[in-house]
């Protein structure tokens, strides 16, 4: 059956089945791909959209229960690339194969929007949900600091 | 390998494209790779007005960081700044581009040499092309920033500008080409951001999961938990009445464990309506030879077989036994490591369309030409009818080194009556039909004599594989460390049969080693009352270079040294620590880098290990050609083994895996992580690849620090089956 919710800033009606994961909607109706597919019960947040403002799981998330509401994916982070938290991630070098890192900066926009300037432990209890496979955690949490307006954080490297 | 283009006489080839652009592709003198089978022209550098400089990159990403640092080399002697390159990837043609795969941490080893070549005749082409134009020597005349200018005038003319007069010159033979001076560089040795970093923090489609071909459908593919039990009977009727389920069907397969296995295939408009019906999917399998396997089973086994003959002697230097009987001290100890999921965090998938014979993929592999042959086989088609596009990969490991997927979307495709199917794996699928690290289990003596010094180490290793061939991923090489190292060495192997799927995971072999060896080592120390340093270095002897009889196999005691003394002073090894915290010290040798690392870890009275910190120093050559990327991959290499260490275990029970998400297979997140600092050595010899040997060293790093912590020995992994709680 149809429903409409907005994504990015655009209503958008999909004539789904009403178990069909926010995920599957954003990736294969609406054709955002930011999104990703890494678990499918909300372990490792490849997936990971703002609903309302707040960092949540797309993939556990039934079309039904999102209806009327509004979600912003990677894709509608900023026009063009130029969140704090995506400049810093691009500036530092995070990624390695790069596949969780939508969903860990939909995560650390999050905190930053609740917690401008987070200690490490407010990024260590906001990022705990989202897997980094090649394990880039140093450079995620640097970024994150960076985008919160912190003096760089110096990589730990020598030049012998 | 490294001179592999160079040894064929390989001439660059010089064309014009249609639309006025130069090309430079490698050429190589028909005979000579007609005798191989191997290769024809390329391209690797495209100039011209309307895009500007682009550059293939002709190997798979999978996060190694190899479509930038590759790109580097090219740009360098080409002369061009990197902001006006582009940077294409290239399509599976080994034809053109000789070999294209991301394994073995050979990408920089097997490219530095020639990619530099391919650049730097490009550059000479162009020199030319300008010093012809305005009538003058080419000596008179340099390249900078994609510009040639005349140095006594001060004329420039661009790249761009010369591609037609550059297309008519005869290239230079790639051996003569004259490289920069590595004080010259300005493109390798920089920092430089990973060329896909703007589309993946914007979310743009570039994984093989996000590919999107018109009149595509969706594939999941249900096989047997038991590896390659057959299809009995599935209520196919059922599944293709269900919502937008287009096709329902057994696919026959066969018995090989990396090739097309049997199961049963839904196809459908969306993935989560295939996924849907999958879930009302109730399929009745074959019995099957191995259901009653267990890792219980496997353990059980290993210790009979300990105590009966070896199935291979790899190694017996010296006279073991008299030495044991000689020794000051004796120590003993049993060590053991699980299998291994590769989870990486995109799924396997593919998609891929057959049509009248040919088939078409966008595939995440690491491996693409074994793909297009284990396609040919299984659906008897040629393998040039066989395309392949390949997408950034999310995350290897070793696990898209199989192509199992490749030869999975094809036989849907074809099935399903040539229809373009993408076909998605589940995070379960992806766990139960891994191509795991192989269990292994050893036995280790070792004898020192009245000065500490190590004259037997034994080494009983029992593992998997078939007759005498140990089973994928599975090795121990007679020449590991600390062979050749110590008079009266004896290395000996059980290898018990078995029906799970192994392979390579990121530093095959040396993930378990390096883990046993590096332990027991420490073992020997304290029992020898030796500082575990010291001991390392009193075994690595004198720096030289210890090779076999016929000068092959070398380990370079030197360079290890080097990077032991390195890390042991910059973590300040032998500093006073608090009550409850411990530094390790391990060191290993793989993929032609050498790598020492020391952990710092705390752990409290619930036996809850936390790593304070990680110091790193590696030896792989020089120049680093991107050292962002290099310190990302150490760091990430040394999260990951303390990660395997401290959680993961896959466990067969009845014939298949038991694990299946990552509840049950955890992998170490944020809270968990800790700083890497990284230092490489500047030694003069060429550079080496930094994908899999900072791995090898965490994990007896961390363990022989848990010792210096507890006086709690690990010697089974996962962390988890031994209380370290304190005495």
């Amino acid at each position: 059956m149809p429903y409409t919710l907005t994504v990015n800033g655009k209503r958008e009606t999909v004539d789904v089945p009403a178990d069909m994961p926010l995920l599957w909607v954003l990736r294969d109706v609406l054709d955002l791909k930011g999104p990703k597919f890494g678990c499918g019960i909300a372990q490792c947040g490849a997936c990971t959209v703002h609903l309302g403002g707040v960092a949540t799981r797309s993939c556990v998330l039934p079309i039904a229960n999102v209806a009327g509401k509004s979600v912003t994916t990677i894709e509608g982070l900023s026009a063009d690339g130029s969140h704090p938290l995506q400049k810093a991630w691009a500036e530092i070098d995070v990624p390695q194969c790069g596949y969780c890192q939508a969903g860990q900066i939909m995560s650390a926009a999050a905190l930053l929007k609740a917690t401008p300037r987070p200690t490490d432990l407010d990024i260590d209890r906001a990022m705990a949900g989202n897997i980094c496979r090649c394990a880039t955690y140093n450079r995620i949490r640097a970024a994150i600091h960076q985008a919160a307006g912190e003096p760089p954080v110096r990589s730990t490297r020598s030049d012998e | 390998m490294a001179t592999l283009l160079v040894d064929r006489r390989a001439f660059l080839k010089v064309s014009l494209l249609a639309g006025g652009g130069l090309m430079l592709a490698y050429d190589f003198e028909d005979a000579a790779v007609q005798a191989d089978g191997v290769f024809a022209p390329n391209p690797f550098i495209k100039i011209s007005p309307e895009n500007g400089i682009v550059i293939v990159s002709k190997n798979p990403e999978c996060g190694q960081g190899i479509k930038t640092s590759l790109q580097q080399v090219i740009a360098e002697e080409l002369g061009v700044d990197w902001k006006d390159v582009k940077i294409e990837q290239a399509d599976s043609e080994e034809a053109k581009y000789g070999p294209q795969y991301a394994g073995g941490s050979t990408g920089t080893p097997t490219n530095w040499d020639n990619l530099r070549r391919v650049g730097a005749a490009g550059r000479i082409l162009l020199v030319k092309a300008a010093a012809d134009t305005w009538g003058v020597p080419e000596a008179e005349c340099e390249a900078v920033n994609a510009t040639v200018r005349h140095k006594p005038t001060g004329r420039t003319l661009r790249y761009v500008e010369l591609v037609t007069k550059a297309s008519t010159l005869t290239p230079p033979e790639l051996p003569t080409v004259p490289l920069k001076d590595a004080k010259d560089y300005k493109v390798i040795g920089q920092a430089i951001s990973g060329v896909d970093n703007p589309k993946i923090v914007t979310g743009k489609p570039l994984f093989g999961i996000d590919v999107k071909v018109p009149g595509m459908l969706h594939a999941v593919f249900e096989k047997s938990p038991v590896f390659a039990a057959k299809v009995a009977s599935a209520n196919l009727d059922q599944i293709k009445a269900l919502p937008g389920v287009k096709h329902a069907f057994v696919v026959e397969g066969g018995t090989k464990l990396d090739g097309l296995l049997p199961g049963v295939a839904i196809v459908a408009d969306t993935w989560w309506n295939a996924q849907s019906a999958r879930k009302k999917l109730v399929v009745k399998w074959e019995d099957h030879p191995t259901a009653q396997q267990s890792s219980a089973g496997y353990a059980q086994r290993a210790a009979e077989l300990v105590s009966q003959p070896p199935t291979k002697t790899l190694r017996n230097d010296g006279d073991f036994d008299a030495a044991v009987a000689g020794g000051a001290k004796v120590v003993e100890a049993a060590y053991s490591y699980p299998f291994l999921a590769h989870a990486p965090l995109e799924p396997q998938n593919c998609t891929a369309h057959y049509k009248d014979g040919k088939v078409e993929f966008w595939a995440p592999t690491q491996l693409p030409q074994p793909g297009r042959k284990l396609v040919a086989a299984t659906l008897q088609i040629p393998e040039d009818a066989i395309t392949i596009h390949m997408t950034r990969i999310g995350g290897g490991f070793g696990r898209r080194l199989r192509n199992d997927f490749m030869a999975e979307a094809a036989a849907i495709s074809k099935q399903a009556g040539g229809v373009p199917v993408k076909l998605v794996w589940t995070r379960e699928d992806d766990m139960r039909h891994d191509f795991y690290r192989p269990a292994g289990f050893h036995f280790l003596k070792a004898a020192v004599d009245g000065s500490g010094k190590i004259v037997a180490w034994k080494n009983r290793f029992v593992t998997f594989g078939e007759g005498e061939t140990f089973a994928s991923g599975a090795s121990l090489n007679d020449t590991e460390f600390p062979a050749r190292f110590i008079p009266n060495v004896r290395l000996e192997t059980n290898i018990m049969p078995f029906g799970v799927p192994t392979g390579p995971l990121r530093a095959p072999g040396s993930n378990g080693l390096a883990f046993v060896f590096q332990s027991f080592l420490d073992e020997i120390a304290h029992a020898a009352g030796k500082d575990p340093v010291q001991l390392r270095l009193e075994l690595l002897g004198e720096p030289r270079i210890v090779t076999n009889a016929d000068g092959k196999i070398p380990y370079d005691a030197g360079r290890m040294r080097g990077v032991v003394e390195l890390v042991a002073e910059k973590a300040g090894w032998g500093r006073k620590v608090p009550k409850g915290t411990g530094l390790g010290i391990a060191f290993h040798y793989s993929h032609q880098g050498y790598f020492a690392e020391v952990a710092e870890v705390s752990v409290d009275g619930a036996g809850k290990v936390k790593v304070n910190k990680f110091w790193v120093a590696g030896d792989v050559g020089r120049p680093i050609i991107n050292p962002s990327g290099a310190i990302n991959q150490i760091q990430g290499s040394v999260i990951d083994g303390v990660s395997e260490a401290l959680h993961q275990e896959i466990t067969i029970e009845g014939g298949h895996t038991k694990q299946g998400n990552f509840h049950d297979y955890p992998l170490i997140r944020m809270p968990d992580s800790f700083p890497v600092e990284v230092h490489f050595k500047d030694t003069n010899l060429p550079p080496t690849g930094l994908g899999e040997p900072g791995l090898p060293p965490a994990i007896p790093a961390l363990t022989n620090a848990i010792f210096a912590a507890t006086g709690k020995r690990v010697r089974t992994l996962p962390l988890t089956k031994t209380d370290l709680r304190p005495a």
